[in-house]
């Protein structure tokens, strides 16, 4: 049990103790003496380069779209290693723990390894890289200069930073929730869990889900009112549709999980009958509300990646994509009957055939338009003159493994079936096949593709192709027999077997995640390569793939903080394809101020007093939350006191970062869009 | 598609020069109705959970009081009348900022904010005879219901008025400047939502909930 369930309170701190402290736990010990280490390391180099100046000034208050895309990216890397440490500890765990060896996690903390991991993996993982990508990139394919509440944006990313900041709090601090990454009552109610996990894990979920839901409102707001002048609905590029569709599901979806946790909180801290058992409760209601945001929420994480997927392969097979309409008609399609097939992750509740049915049904229904994605994506390849670079390795990699996670999602929609694989391997096979195969894969794609458009060199093709065999080899290592062992009867979140007959899986499973470990270190190595051979790699022309179609390509690469000196005008889907085309000229005098809105810190302060709001919360500590709430609430307050967010970049300061672009792009004999000057 | 690249064509034919980039007169347009259009939605699915909730523990009373044991409809009139009428009273305020008249719009704000605190008030008195009755939320699963969605849309209208102060200063100091005009907007769409909001909650919690329980 948890060392902190029978504490006395204190006024200041709670039920915070120095007996929340995992004295007692090697593992984390250890992980806290280099965590502790690394951090000083890195806050002493901070201070030996006088970084900390920059670090304020240009990232931690910056209101650049861009910026903050990279800062959602950086989170994500960083936290994508923290989940796969709890990945490749539980498949260690499961390979070693049978019949008398009883492994190297006591149960209590394998059950914290499981749900942590998949927290972090959804939330702070994969949620973070799509909303990168579409701050990064959206503004950029659209021509314009920034989102439409840039302070918003800011404030968002220290929000969702702040819930991954209590998710890692948890691991030193107390005890994260023992419950799975859904957190289901009773289990998560106050009576089986009375300690402090799954109060991080609502805190947590709480901070960081409105900060996703202001972020969608925006970058809606951005693709509704911002489009540069001539780009319809129909003439913006699939990322953009799918991010705005993306949004949507966001606002339409995170709202419900808010509201269902605000109600398991009341449960656990008011003392309310919402999920309890009795009293009226009904555990049933969580549930059906929590997947009704749970499933939206995986289209979420999947359709910007289908929009990853489709520039990639139109930009490397120097084609335009095959099916544009249909690739939007599939897109609106997914994100409307993402609504309608929630009931499918509990057919076991036994709301009776006819209602299993309906739900089966949609379910299959969804797999209609996402293979019309795929045939859309083969048909831009055929007869494409195909260049094997890493974001179309990825994007192959996804189409392959994609199709399988797909069939097999198909397989456990018919409810039969689902009664004999509910919440068995054979499901956590199928959504890691979906996930990496799809997500993470996608976001590799995504990181390679865009790579050079942020920071003006492209990524090392031999460790990304390390990193890219790693990872496919290694998912199916870990992830087919994990079928096998479902089909076999095994169930999910288990910390120790008896049956012998299963360990040879499970060894193979732990290889597969040695592998897809190597894979990410690759990614690491591969980052910093890049940059020591940046010279090497250097794209000065902005187009770095040389046939780029969207608009992110005709600028900069780093684009200047205000992208565009002139907004683009479009004529045609594929807008920047058609300047070239069309011979297009790059201005190159006449520039005027550009209305740009400033930094503030307004942001990561707001967002810094939630966090500490959220902390005392799990502690109980109703002195520093009362303070924080407050303080919360005022500050926000005071922030629309200032009416001053905006001003100019004066025109000659255009006209000399233009000047730089002009000159280098004469020294490659280049001049205006990538062809001349005027 | 081919509407698309024929323009193009059209334009190339007629000997249109293709301009593909703009003077630099081009604004993007102000996104910030549409914005709070969006908030208030995603907000609007908050209640909608709430909503759901009721729906489906409304009557499960666990052998406690129901709604009909505690409702005091006449209160609840007095009540809905007060938050009806805020909402006029904000039409006259919003009436004030078309015709710029600074005064017309603080004293008609002041009057919506007394409706509001009165509203806010008469709620918190409600709750108080409630929870002293012992139908506090931790009774039954109706009144978990009960509470959470009646508090939810309390807490919104105290924000409300938290704002509606937090703009009267800002309209004193700064006057109905653009910026503020779209704040009063802004605030007039919050308001008038959690107006529609109570018509929900009293039709389906108060007067729905007053009726016996029927097999």
């Amino acid at each position: 049990m948890s060392a902190v369930d029978h504490v006395e309170e204190t006024l200041l701190l709670g039920r915070l103790s120095l007996k929340a402290l995992p004295l007692h736990e090697p593992i984390l010990l250890a992980t806290f003496v280099m965590v502790a280490l690394g951090g000083l390391a890195a806050l002493a180099g901070m201070t030996r380069f006088r970084l900390w100046g920059p670090l304020w000034r240009d990232w931690v208050t910056s209101i650049d779209h861009k910026k903050i895309g990279i800062m959602y990216m950086v989170l994500g890397v960083v936290m994508l290693l923290r989940g796969f440490a709890d990945a490749l500890m539980m498949r260690m765990h499961q390979a070693l723990s049978f019949a008398g060896d009883v492994g190297f996690l006591p149960p209590h903390h394998y059950d914290q390894v499981f749900t942590a991991h998949g927290v972090i993996m959804i939330f702070f993982v994969a949620m973070p890289f799509v909303t990168g990508f579409m701050n990064y990139v959206v503004p950029l394919q659209i021509g314009a200069r920034d989102v439409a509440f840039p302070f918003l944006n800011n404030f968002s990313f220290w929000m969702t930073a702040g819930g991954a900041v209590l998710v890692m709090l948890s691991l030193f601090i107390g005890e994260f929730a023992r419950t799975g990454w859904l957190a289901y009552p009773p289990l998560s109610g106050i009576l089986a869990d009375p300690g402090v996990g799954v109060d991080y894990y609502l805190w947590s979920l709480q901070v960081a889900g409105v900060g996703t839901t202001l972020s969608g409102i925006n970058l809606i707001a951005t693709i509704v009112k911002m489009r540069a002048p001539g780009m319809t609905m129909m003439k913006m590029p699939v990322f953009t549709w799918t991010a705005l569709c993306t949004n949507v599901l966001i606002v339409v979806s995170f709202p419900v999980l808010t509201a269902v946790l605000v109600l398991l909180s009341l449960d656990r801290y008011v003392g309310t009958n919402f999920f309890t058992t009795d009293l009226g409760g009904n555990a049933m209601v969580y549930v059906n509300l929590i997947w009704i945001w749970g499933h939206p929420e995986v289209y979420i994480l999947v359709l910007p990646v289908f929009g990853i997927f489709s520039e990639v392969v139109s930009t490397f097979c120097s084609k335009r994509l095959f099916g544009y309409a249909s690739m939007v008609y599939a897109t609106v399609a997914i994100t409307l009957l993402s609504y309608l097939v929630w009931l499918h992750h509990f057919f076991t509740m036994g709301s009776g055939a006819s209602v299993n049915s309906f739900f089966g049904i949609t379910t299959m229904i969804i797999s209609i338009p996402t293979g019309a994605k795929i045939f859309n994506w083969l048909f831009t390849m055929y007869r494409g003159r195909i260049r094997f670079e890493l974001p179309m390795l990825w994007t192959m990699g996804f189409m392959i493994t994609f199709v399988i996670g797909g069939m097999t999602g198909v397989l456990l929609a018919v409810p039969p079936a689902d009664f004999v694989l509910h919440n068995s391997l054979f499901l956590v096979a199928h959504f890691h096949n979906v996930i990496i195969g799809g997500v993470v894969f996608g976001v590799f794609a995504g990181i390679t593709y865009w790579y050079p458009k942020a920071f003006g060199y492209k990524l090392d093709p031999f460790w990304g192709k390390c990193s890219f065999w790693f990872w496919l080899i290694g998912f199916y290592l870990a992830f087919m027999p994990l079928y096998m062992l479902g089909l076999m009867g095994v169930t999910r979140r288990m910390s120790h077997f008896e049956d012998l007959s299963l360990k040879p899986l499970f060894q193979v499973a732990a290889l597969g995640a040695v592998l897809i470990a190597l894979g990410i270190g690759s990614f690491i190595i591969q980052l910093v390569v890049s940059y020591l051979r940046r010279e090497q790699l250097r794209d000065v022309t902005g187009d770095a793939w040389g046939s780029g179609r969207t608009l992110e390509w005709s600028t900069a690469s780093p684009p200047p903080d205000y992208n565009f000196a002139f907004t683009p005008i479009v004529h045609e889907r594929d807008a920047w394809h058609h300047m070239k085309q069309a011979g297009a000229l790059r201005p190159t005098a006449g520039f005027k101020a550009i209305h740009m809105p400033s930094n503030t810190a307004a942001g990561v302060v707001i967002a810094g007093l939630a966090t500490l709001l959220g902390f005392a919360l799990v502690w109980h500590m109703w002195l520093v939350a009362g303070i924080a709430f407050a303080a919360t609430v005022l500050s926000a307050l005071l922030h629309t006191f200032n009416y001053h967010r905006d001003f100019h970049i004066a025109a000659d300061v255009v006209t000399r970062s233009e000047a730089l672009r002009t000159r280098a792009l004469a020294a490659l004999g280049l001049g205006g869009a990538a062809g001349r000057t005027a | 598609m081919l509407m698309a690249s024929s323009t193009a064509a059209l334009d190339a034919a007629r000997g249109a020069p293709v301009a593909f980039f703009d003077d630099g007169s081009h604004h993007p347009q102000q996104g910030t109705l549409l914005g709070f259009w969006l908030y208030l939605m995603s907000d609007c699915l908050i209640f909608a959970v709430l909503f759901a909730v009721y729906a489906v523990m409304g009557r499960s009373y666990a052998a406690g009081p129901s709604g009909a044991d505690l409702f005091d409809l006449p209160l609840v009139a007095v009540n809905t009348g007060m938050l009806l009428l805020s909402s006029i009273t904000y039409g006259f305020a919003m009436i004030g900022m078309q015709k710029r008249s600074q005064a017309q719009v603080l004293g008609w704000l002041a009057i919506t904010g007394l409706f509001g605190a009165a509203f806010v008030g008469l709620e918190l008195y409600e709750f108080r005879h409630l929870i002293h009755e012992g139908a506090g939320p931790q009774r039954s699963a109706f009144l978990s219901s009960f509470f959470a969605l009646v508090g939810t849309h309390g807490l919104h209208v105290s924000f409300g008025i938290l704002w509606l102060g937090t703009l009267m200063l800002q309209v004193k100091k700064l006057g109905l400047t653009a910026a503020n005009r779209r704040r009063l907007m802004c605030l007039s769409m919050f308001w008038h939502f959690l107006d529609v909001v109570w018509i929900g909650v009293f039709t389906f919690v108060y007067l729905m909930g007053s009726l016996p329980a029927t097999a």
